[in-house]
């Protein structure tokens, strides 16, 4: 140590700063967010072992996840076990409501941020019995940006899109609907209502991103209007217990590939 | 705003590369960030100088590289330029195409300064 001022400056490494630095560029190629998707890739091997299919729900602030997440464990109660992962900005209210039906819910609280990301997840299916589930569903954060750049670890992309928000939504979030391996306009009891919005619209839109996932048309205040949402979810679950590879359609990086060529 | 969630992914990439290269310091970063890979551009770099601090970057600058979508028709097997809302085969039209590049979301190289090789 010197002397002089108590810095762990030496003699000898004051002799070796002068001389000069070799500057050099490495080339690197990977993914700015691998450690989030290191982690998301152990969550799916959890959920995996456990057999629990999990999706990610996505929308707009208020687009309905919660009240889909409702009607939908009612549907589906006696038949499989539910849990639920809410992430929300501050509040608690959307887990308590899970809760009200005797459902399993963790909140994710986030805070300021505005999407949910790997490492939360983890946290959260560690409060979870995973043995004891057969369906988790994710209710992310409301936002139609950030989400859809972080893997979760889930196995499948629900993207929900409401009457009232009107038909391009597609057009003007690409990234997330994208990324979706279901499309659900939901409130579809205010289509009656509504004159301006059309399904048909909203489907070409998506399919103007090159996606051919099915879109599907509910209400969580018509117990009916649900059927094609339980049966996609129904063959979801055989495609999982089949040992299928479910990964919801994330960003493959092109240019990772044509690096490796 | 999940710029800054990248940008510190970002940095311990960065961090990983300069320890595995014996770095004493980060000069530079360039990334390569496509139209679809859902970053804003701008907000990446004022979200840099926040996630660079106390980091081995902590002076780098970053350097942000954005390439054009292309994608490969499943049909006619045509591989052409496509708009972020349009992802379609420019030559015959049909939608159902693969994106070939335009969502990268990578750190492509870093420039570091080396401590001359000492003993300890
Ligand atoms: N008419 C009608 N209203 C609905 C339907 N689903 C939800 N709503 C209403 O829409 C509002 C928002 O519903 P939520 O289920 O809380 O929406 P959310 O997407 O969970 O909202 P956030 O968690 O805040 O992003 C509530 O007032 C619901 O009653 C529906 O199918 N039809
Ligand atoms: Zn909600
Ligand atoms: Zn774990
Ligand atoms: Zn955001
Ligand atoms: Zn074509």
């Amino acid at each position: 140590m010197c002397g002089t001022c108590g810095c762990s400056t030496t003699p000898d490494s004051l002799e070796r700063l002068p001389k000069e630095e070799a500057t050099e560029t490495v080339s690197v190629l990977s993914n700015l967010l691998s450690k989030n998707n290191h982690a998301a890739a152990h969550n799916r091997e959890h959920l995996d072992r456990a057999g629990v299919l999990c999706i990610n729900l996505m929308s707009s602030p208020g687009a309905g996840k919660t009240a889909l997440l409702e009607a939908t464990i009612d549907a589906l109660a006696g038949r499989y076990r539910i849990g639920v992962i809410e992430g929300d900005l501050e509040t608690e209210n959307d887990a308590e409501r899970i809760r009200a039906k005797g459902v399993p819910a963790v909140q994710i609280s986030t805070g300021t941020a505005c999407h949910l990301d790997a490492h939360m997840v983890h946290r959260a299916l560690h409060d979870l019995t995973l043995g004891d589930l057969d369906i988790l569903f994710i209710e992310n954060v409301g936002n139609l940006v950030c989400p859809a750049s972080f893997d979760l670890g889930h196995h499948l992309n629900v993207t929900l899109l409401s009457t009232t928000e009107g038909d391009d939504k597609p057009a003007k979030y690409p990234v997330m609907f994208r990324s979706t391996d279901l499309m659900l306009l939901t409130k579809g009891d205010l289509l009656a209502v509504l004159d301006d919005f059309q399904p048909e619209r909203a489907e070409a839109a998506l399919r103007n991103l090159a996606n051919a996932a099915p879109c599907l048309t509910v209400s969580s205040r018509d117990a009916d209007s649900l059927a094609p949402w339980l049966n996609w979810l129904d063959a979801r679950v055989a495609d999982l217990k089949q040992g299928a590879p479910l990964n919801p359609v994330m960003q493959p990086d092109g240019a990772l590939m044509h690096a490796a060529e | 705003m999940h710029e800054l969630a990248v940008c510190q992914g970002l940095i311990g990439e960065v961090e990983r590369v300069a320890a595995l290269n014996g770095a004493s310091e980060v000069t530079s970063v360039t990334v390569l960030i496509g139209p679809l890979s859902g970053v804003e551009i701008d907000l990446l770099q004022n979200a840099f100088p926040i996630a660079r601090a106390g980091s081995v970057a902590s002076e780098a600058e970053l350097v942000v590289e954005t390439g054009d979508i292309r994608v490969q028709c499943t049909g006619c097997g045509a591989q052409g330029p496509a708009a972020p809302n349009k992802l379609i085969c420019s030559a015959c039209g049909d939608w159902r195409v693969r994106v070939v590049s335009g969502d990268e979301l990578l750190l492509k190289s870093v420039e570091l300064s080396r401590a001359p090789a000492s003993a300890n």
